[in-house]
């Protein structure tokens, strides 16, 4: 099933030949894919299928955890990810992420987005309060924020924490944004704000998004995949993946006759 | 056939159900009248033992208490270097107890969680940690009095700083333990530095934690005796100088109380009355610190 899935577009970053473990278990098996520039790529699949893990290899988030390893290429501006010498935290400058749940960090809502501005930048305050106005415009929080910047992160709504994750997260100037299931713990309003937001960011930035919700990869995204057990099954634009799909497995995911 | 493969009609169903529901609510009795028959057994010592404390100390409170000296039998006198002797001795021991804790319950829980430096110092801390201080005491008296030829606050300071490091090590690591390891990754995945995380990201989400570790430790040491009995030892006069002897109330409370004199007993209970008053307003500081995380 390793077919080498072209994109018309770019491509940002080229997937060669992926192999990951957790310890033994062979989590993901030989993917080759091309996530272009400046679109918004879903992958969908059913739970367990190794979409959370393939968006894990792109700034080598799995590291943390001396069992897991990955093989192969991930070739992101002609270097290979998984074999660059430079600093990872480097990479992660470029690759930035946001996870399932929103995770404030313990300190003000200010502080929360300057914080990674600071590792990689010296700004003076007033080129950092304007960095961080521009992050959270970004976001589309700043109207909600403006008047509470010193407030505790942890003081903010759920769907309002999770923007200012995003926030944080494009702060930094990153070239590829990664979402991993970003809206699974909001409720529909916040969800519908987080979803405009992604269609608004991929006009900077190459953004990947992992969702269990087959109607959110259809609204916001330009390009699908399909994966199951560790196998990349299909990949395309997103709106032929959904009305006519080459492969049956993908069809039968897509119309709700399986998983 | 078994029994749950019988068919069973409704109604017998529901006198069934009717009757272990019956005998939970007995069950159910019964145990909440022996726990609370074992709350009020604990609770009756625990007032009895305040109420003492109380009548006897609340008596000794005056001015001089804090002003004069600790006094020969039957004269007029205080306790004042005393409560110096502790509060230094307590203060320093912190001190350095304090950063030496945090930075092993830091590696504990973030640098080595499953290694065998992990596992062994584990076990060394939870030995540590049940250790009788009367132990640490003569430890400290072979080490630090019986090379330097004298008893001296510092070796006092050295007795209770060893109580809290395997306090202060334990409940920073399982409070940094407890931080989710979303917040982890949330600060990798920015490009933190793996110091920095731990600094500005997971001690600052176990803070309050941590900080309350560190207040019972405080708690703990204030009341010691058995440390500071070979180490510290006890000084009459007012000692600002750490290399000498130096009073404390534990210990003071330990010879004034043993004593036929009845002013020493008199101070001896007011000393017990600042001591248990100390520990209780440190055990409620670090309630509401944790209750506010």
């Amino acid at each position: 099933m390793a077919s080498l899935a072209h994109a018309p577009s770019r491509s940002k970053i080229a997937v060669r030949n992926l192999n990951f473990y957790y310890g033994k278990f062979h989590a993901l098996k030989g993917i080759n894919l091309e996530i272009p520039e400046n679109k918004v790529t879903a992958f969908i699949g059913p739970s367990g299928c190794g979409k959370s893990t393939l968006l894990r290899t792109f700034n080598r988030m799995f590291e943390l955890y001396p069992e897991q390893r990955a093989e192969g290429e991930i070739i992101l501006d002609e270097e290979n990810l998984l074999t660059s010498r430079q600093d990872v935290a480097l990479i992660r400058a470029k690759v930035g992420m946001v996870f399932q749940k929103p995770t404030p960090f313990p300190m003000s809502i200010y502080d929360n987005i300057a914080f990674g501005v600071k590792l990689f930048e010296r700004l003076n305050a007033t080129d950092m309060d304007e960095r961080v106005e521009w992050a959270l415009r970004k976001a589309a929080l700043w109207p909600e924020v403006k008047d509470k910047l010193h407030q505790s992160g942890a003081s903010l709504s759920g769907g309002q924490q999770q923007r200012l994750c995003i926030a944080r997260g494009i702060a930094i100037k990153p070239e590829v944004l990664l979402l991993d299931e970003p809206c699974s713990a909001l409720d529909p309003i916040s969800t519908a704000k987080v979803e405009e937001l992604i269609a608004e960011l991929k006009n900077d930035y190459t953004v990947v998004i992992v969702t269990h919700n087959m109607q959110q990869a259809a609204r916001c995204s330009d390009y699908t995949a399909y994966m199951y057990l560790g196998d990349l099954v299909e990949f395309g634009e997103t709106e032929q993946m959904f009305f006519k799909p080459q492969r049956k497995e993908t069809e039968d995911y897509i119309t709700g006759r399986f998983g | 056939m078994t029994t749950s493969e019988r068919l069973i009609s409704a109604a017998d169903l529901a006198v069934e159900r009717q009757a272990r529901f019956a005998a939970r609510n007995r069950v159910n009795r019964i145990a909440l009248a022996m726990s609370l028959a074992a709350m009020a057994f604990g609770v009756f010592w625990l007032v009895w033992i305040l109420w003492e404390t109380l009548r006897l100390g609340l008596g000794g409170l005056s001015v001089a208490l804090f002003t004069q000296m600790t006094p020969p039998p039957n004269d007029e006198g205080g306790l004042a270097n005393a409560i110096f002797g502790s509060v230094v001795m307590v203060a320093l021991a912190t001190f350095v107890g304090t950063p030496i804790g945090i930075m092993a319950g830091v590696y504990l829980a973030e640098y080595d969680r499953r290694g065998w430096l992990a596992s062994v110092t584990r076990l060394v801390n939870d030995i540590l940690l049940s250790a009788p201080s009367i132990v640490i005491g003569l430890f400290v008296y072979t080490v630090v009095v019986a090379r330097f030829r004298s008893y001296s606050g510092y070796a006092g300071i050295v007795a209770l700083a060893l109580i809290v490091i395997p306090v202060v090590i334990r409940t920073t690591e399982n409070m940094l333990l407890l931080v989710p390891a979303g917040l982890r990754e949330a600060a990798y995945a920015l490009g933190t530095p793996k110091w920095k995380v731990i600094s500005l990201v997971t001690l600052r989400a176990a803070r309050a934690g941590v900080i309350t570790g560190v207040l019972l430790a405080v708690a703990r040491i204030a009341g010691e005796t058995a440390p500071l009995l070979f180490t510290a030892l006890n000084n009459q006069f007012w000692n600002g100088d750490l290399a000498k002897p130096m009073a404390s109330l534990p210990v003071t409370i330990f010879k004034f109380a043993m004593s036929p004199y009845e002013n020493w007993q008199k101070l001896a209970w007011a000393g017990v009355f600042l001591i248990t008053a100390a520990v209780l307003v440190l055990n409620i500081l670090a309630r509401v610190l944790a209750r506010r995380n």
